[in-house]
């Protein structure tokens, strides 16, 4: 048997919250150590595992197979293709820099990262799982850390901690349940059908795709119900601001950046690749929730005075894209899709971290507050400034070329609707260069001249994300070869299907 | 040798600076003077490479006809043939047109890093200036190569980053934030257009590499209608509207003279704004197939010459004029090129670059003189002190108020000919009179600043070597990059034209006309801002126009209009967004929320924990079984209650 790469990824946080379960809870420096390490063994092996997948032979590699529930066709099975495994990286830059964003926590540090791994290790797990039910298994495990670290080390603001996290965690819950019913009405449908329980994703989708035009639009709504809530797609989209505002620079960082993914990785890989009868159905609304989430988060973010509100609210009008080009369902819009969602994983996550460090030094997150950082700490102003700038879409930065694929497959398709969701870019520029204006520019307040700049371990997110920012600006194709690689067999599929039963 | 080499190396000439980028942020920052070097050194090798290119391109006329193209892939997605697929290359596309332009950009941008030497000294951010610089010229000579429209959209949007970064480089001061966020998102709405229109040439064409829409697009009958090129064609000159500057979104260029000085001589007056004359130059192939979109380009490109110029009249800033004079000379460009003439457009372009940046330096040797005093009526006598900066100015001036035999007269002059050539006699006219207009400002400026009585307060003295030799360079080429173009020896012309090359017949009387006005300007300056030592015409014509000075000093009003639009109408939008999800949105979860919350509030009345309630609760239910059994029986009674017998 191979070297079981997939699930070593998998446990290397979970191990490294094992250990720290052992260290002392005074020894500062050796838990931020362990759990730094723990992220760092799961970033280098899914580099690993990304430059070594072998795009040409394509399809599911790494695969690991341990029959479960046999009655239920559940198998522990761990595999990755072109869509899983950018967003297996993505979770792993994200995981390690947060790490890095969380090194100045001071209260009950070994818990904290306990907490971190644990998310980590379940947001990861959805993304490599291959079988549905383990996939809502990780799912529900992702949605305890997240709970207890906002309560906890959230922090209060325009609503309070409590609130939020209570918020966030019951829209994941309800987003879930209606999943559930999905897939459970889904299963048993299927195993009906072919008499074989199934619960992998290719062999439940083989079946799925015979069912009925109708089951599969009603079965596809509540996909889309919940992982539409999971990814804020418009109108079920008010926890992200108030959960990010509320949560902890680490989580708003796993959230924002790879959390609400799930659901747009759903949407792609299950949704889409087991309904496709029921996308086509669906396709125009999404499209229309899309581009409504795009424009109207994009003004809520311009009349936002806290700068995590303004991350927020452009989080939810940047998912608005993702749900359009979802919705496209050619491959050049299903490419943009996935590419769409690591850039902005990457380009919020940097973000948040920054605005961690700002409110960690000046206690402030209010923008009328603040003025001139650029003098007083100017790389905290040019990491914040490059999230900015991918952030309204810059050439040579990586959420453009995403972007500029989003628009091309869906100005194909919806026409006039694509261009509403376009204008974007100009709301986008104007709330991004203003917060960066008024946070980091201007004349220097006197009161923040002893604020000492990010350095040391405090670099790393800067380091790390906006190497990726750069280089996967300038060199696309590293990302998108590997993309298209896992798009084009499933478009293939469902067009395939399409054709069979007619597109509905 | 060379040539060959620097002809198929041409994707050094951007590399060069963009490494001389990195080592500087990355490296050499705190070191000062390494840092200046490495930008201009590297700029300079930059400039050579790219002359050798255009050396090798100038002495072979096949290359007017077929470029030499060469790409890589950048980009691949879905499978072609088998899926919709999209292809993007990076590449080089070098022809007369580009090489003129690569190298024109380099040599200007050589003198002007060099200046910059002097001109920054002292300043905190010395290093960074030269790293956005350098980021600058990598970004533009990458535009200017561009064999394909996508690649020519990334640069475009990169040198608007620098231009962004640069305009707010005092970044305490508010105003400088200000201007720099206004550039940005001004040239951001344009490129909303512009994006728009790159979109749609995508999916009507399958390509956006330009040689292939060439063919394309001489054909576009097979692909679509007139009335989607059209479309096409002025989605895509939204982008050059705000990029060059034109009505109406002209607003940002003037506000962008609060970058230090060399910036508004390098971004904005000789490289930056003329991309966006650049692109219609390059998609002349898309604009020559559509009547509407030429007449739309022309009357834009001369409505803003003489627009600008009426502003420029009655400004007080020295940078200011001369943006305005930018604005306006822009507006000369697209003329051209929407009466169709590439080789006037680009030679007008090629002229202004040297001197509307040797004008601009100068500008800023003097306001280096003066400790930055920008006001021209505070100004005076000035060229006895700094006569290398005084007469390279009015060399400058003579240049673009279009005196013969400096530069601007000669491009000026294949303006005029070539847009009375095309029977556009109101735009013509409309030319001929911003020529007059542009006399007249340009040397009311001159004789204000330089020339009259000295102001005591002024101790003026002249700049360092590092300053006067780039004005030396540039006056030169005010003086002489005319001569490539004069009506009897027009080499210009063949080399740089759209589909066949052109020669008007010589046009005695336009040139006499243009000189005439020309002449007339600087005269009627000369008499209201140096013999009348008082100014007192000049006062009493502001009195007497009051309302017409102060809404063309107020710039009609424009900024106002667009301040109000976007403080009452975007924000008011943004904000009744909020207010909306806050309430309606948040007040339905909420709602949800507190439903389930009272609901159970509710329920909770009969969790009392008291055993009696819940016994009677039970001996209640036991009763009515017992009353529904009695007087039903149990058959019936069994059907309610599911199989008690």
């Amino acid at each position: 048997m191979d070297f079981p790469i997939l699930l070593t990824i998998l446990l290397a946080p979970i191990a490294a919250a094992l250990i720290l379960v052992f260290v002392p809870k005074e020894e500062n420096l050796t838990i931020r150590s362990v759990a730094a390490a723990g992220t760092f063994v799961s970033l280098a092996l899914s580099l690993y595992a990304y430059f070594t997948y072998d795009q040409s032979v394509g399809g599911l590699q790494f695969a690991m197979q341990i029959p479960w529930i046999q009655d239920l066709g559940v198998t522990f099975f761990l595999a990755a293709d072109g869509i899983s495994l950018p967003m297996l990286l993505l979770t792993n830059l994200i995981g390690f820099s947060a790490v890095f964003a969380s090194w100045n926590i001071n209260s009950r540090p070994r818990e904290f990262f306990i907490l971190l791994l644990l998310l980590i290790a379940g947001v990861m797990g959805t993304f490599i799982a291959h079988d549905l039910f383990i996939f809502l298994l990780f799912y529900e495990v992702v949605v305890i850390p997240i709970y207890i670290m906002v309560v906890i080390w959230g922090s209060s603001k325009r609503v309070t901690k409590e609130y939020a996290g209570m918020k966030l965690t019951i829209y994941l819950l309800i987003g879930s349940a209606f999943l559930l019913v999905g897939v459970i009405a889904l299963f048993v449908k299927t195993s009906a059908m072919s008499g074989v329980p199934d619960m992998s994703f290719t062999g439940m989708a083989v079946v799925a795709r015979q069912l009925s035009g109708f089951d599969q639009i009603w079965l596809f709504g509540l996909m889309l119900l919940g992982f539409g809530s999971l990814i804020s797609m418009w109108p079920f989209h008010s926890w992200s601001p108030d959960g990010y505002a509320g949560a902890p620079t680490a989580v708003s960082m796993i959230h924002a950046g790879v959390l609400k993914k799930i659901g747009g990785y759903g949407l792609v890989k299950i949704a889409v690749f087991m309904l496709p009868a029921g996308a086509a159905f669906w396709a125009p609304y999404m499209a229309v929730l899309g581009v409504a989430g795009v424009a109207y988060a994009a003004m809520g973010a311009l009349a936002q005075k806290d700068l995590k509100y303004v991350v927020g609210y452009s989080s939810v009008s940047h998912m608005g894209y993702v749900i359009l080009a979802v919705a496209c369902l050619n491959v050049i819009g299903l490419n943009g899709a996935v590419a769409n969602m690591f850039a902005h994983g990457v380009m919020a996550a940097l973000f948040f971290s920054m605005i961690g460090f700002i409110y960690e030094k000046t206690h402030t997150r209010w923008i009328p507050d603040m003025g001139g950082l650029a003098r007083q700490t100017p790389r905290l102003a040019v990491g914040f400034m490059m999230a900015a700038m991918a952030s309204l879409g810059l050439p040579g930065l990586i959420s453009f070329i995403p972007e500029f694929t989003i628009f091309i497959g869906a100005f194909d398709v919806y026409g006039g609707l694509a261009v509403v969701g376009i204008a974007g870019i100009i709301i986008t520029a104007l709330y991004v260069l203003r917060a960066g204006a008024n946070t980091l520019f201007g004349p220097p307040r006197p009161e923040y001249n002893h604020l000492k700049d990010i350095r040391g371990p405090e670099m790393v997110p800067l380091i790390v994300l906006g190497t990726v920012l750069v280089v996967g600006g300038l060199l696309p194709s590293l990302l998108f070869d590997m993309i298209n690689s896992g798009v084009v067999p499933l478009h293939a599929a469902i067009s395939d299907a399409l054709q069979l039963g007619g597109k509905f | 040798m060379l040539v060959e080499f620097a002809m198929m190396h041409a994707w050094l000439v951007p590399l060069l600076p963009a490494l001389a980028f990195l080592v500087i942020v990355f490296l050499t920052r705190p070191f000062e003077k390494l840092s200046a070097i490495i930008a201009v050194g590297s700029m300079a090798i930059a400039c050579v490479i790219a002359s050798f290119a255009a050396y090798g391109i100038f002495t072979n006329h096949e290359y007017t006809k077929t470029p030499l193209v060469y790409a890589a892939k950048w980009l691949s997605l879905g499978m072609p043939g088998v899926t919709d697929s999209l292809m993007v290359h990076v590449g080089v596309q070098l022809d007369p047109v580009s090489a003129m332009m690569m190298f024109m950009v380099s040599f200007i941008s050589t003198f002007i890093f060099l200046y910059s030497v002097g001109y920054m000294k002292g300043d905190p951010g010395y290093s960074v200036f030269f790293a956005y610089l350098s980021l600058f010229g990598a970004s533009m000579l990458l535009l200017v190569i561009s064999s394909n429209l996508l690649q020519m959209f990334v640069a475009w949007e990169l040198v608007g980053l620098c231009s962004y970064l640069l305009i707010g480089f005092y970044t305490h001061k508010i105003s400088a934030r200000e201007a720099a966020k206004k550039a940005f998102v001004t040239c951001r709405v344009a490129d909303f257009g512009l994006l728009l229109g790159l979109l749609a040439l995508q999916i009507t064409f399958g390509t956006l590499n330009l040689v292939e829409l060439g063919e394309k697009i001489h054909n576009f009958q097979e692909y679509t209608s007139i009335g989607m090129l059209t479309l096409i064609a002025v989605l895509v000159f939204i982008g050059p509207i705000g990029k060059s500057g034109q009505f109406p979104l002209h607003v940002w260029l003037p506000d962008a003279m609060e970058g230090p000085t060399p910036v508004s001589a390098l971004i904005h007056a000789a490289t930056m704004v003329v991309a966006g004359v650049y692109l219609v130059g390059r998609t002349m192939f898309l604009f020559h197939e559509v009547e509407s979109a030429m007449q739309l380009v022309a009357v834009t490109g001369a409505f803003t010459a003489l627009f600008a110029a009426t502003i420029a009249l009655t400004q007080r800033e020295i940078k200011r004029i001369l943006a305005y004079s930018t604005v306006s000379q822009l507006g000369y460009m697209m003329l051209a090129l929407g009466v169709g003439s590439l080789t006037a457009g680009m030679f007008h372009m090629w002229t202004h670059a040297f001197f509307k940046a040797l004008m601009f330096l100068a500008a800023g040797s003097v306001l280096t003189a003066l400790h930055h005093k920008a006001d021209v009526w505070e100004m005076g006598g000035l060229i006895k002190k700094m006569p290398i900066t005084g007469w390279t100015f009015v060399i400058g001036g003579l240049a673009i108020a279009g005196i013969p035999p400096f530069a601007g007269f000669w491009s000026k002059d294949e303006i005029l000919v070539a847009t009375l050539a095309e029977g556009h006699y109101v735009l013509f006219a409309m030319a001929a009179f911003t020529a007059f207009l542009t006399a007249f400002y340009m040397w009311r400026m001159i004789f204000l600043v330089f020339f009259g009585d000295e102001k005591p307060e002024n101790h003026p003295q002249e700049s360092p070597w590092t300053m006067t030799v780039p004005l030396i360079v540039l006056a030169v080429g005010a003086i002489g990059a005319g001569w490539f173009g004069t009506p009897w020896y027009n080499v210009w012309a063949e080399w740089i034209y759209f589909g066949e090359p052109h020669h008007g017949p010589i046009n005695y009387g336009a040139m006499l006309l243009s000189i005439v006005l020309a002449g007339s300007g600087i005269y009627l300056a000369y008499t209201m801002y140096l013999k009348d030592a008082q100014k007192k015409r000049a006062r009493k014509l502001a009195e007497w126009f009051g309302p017409v000075y102060r809404m063309l000093y107020n710039k009609y009003y424009i900024d106002e209009l667009y301040l109000w639009f976007n403080h009452a109408l975007v924000d008011g939008t943004a904000r009744l967004f909020y207010l909306f999800d806050l309430y309606v949105v948040d007040g339905l979860v909420n709602g949800i929320g507190t439903f389930t919350k009272s609901s159970g509030d509710g329920l909770r009345v009969f969790q009392t924990g008291r055993l009696q309630n819940y016994a009677l609760i039970f001996f209640l239910g036991v009763l009515a079984v017992a009353v529904l059994v009695t007087f039903t029986g149990p058959s019936a009674a069994s059907l309610v209650l599911g199989g008690v017998k």
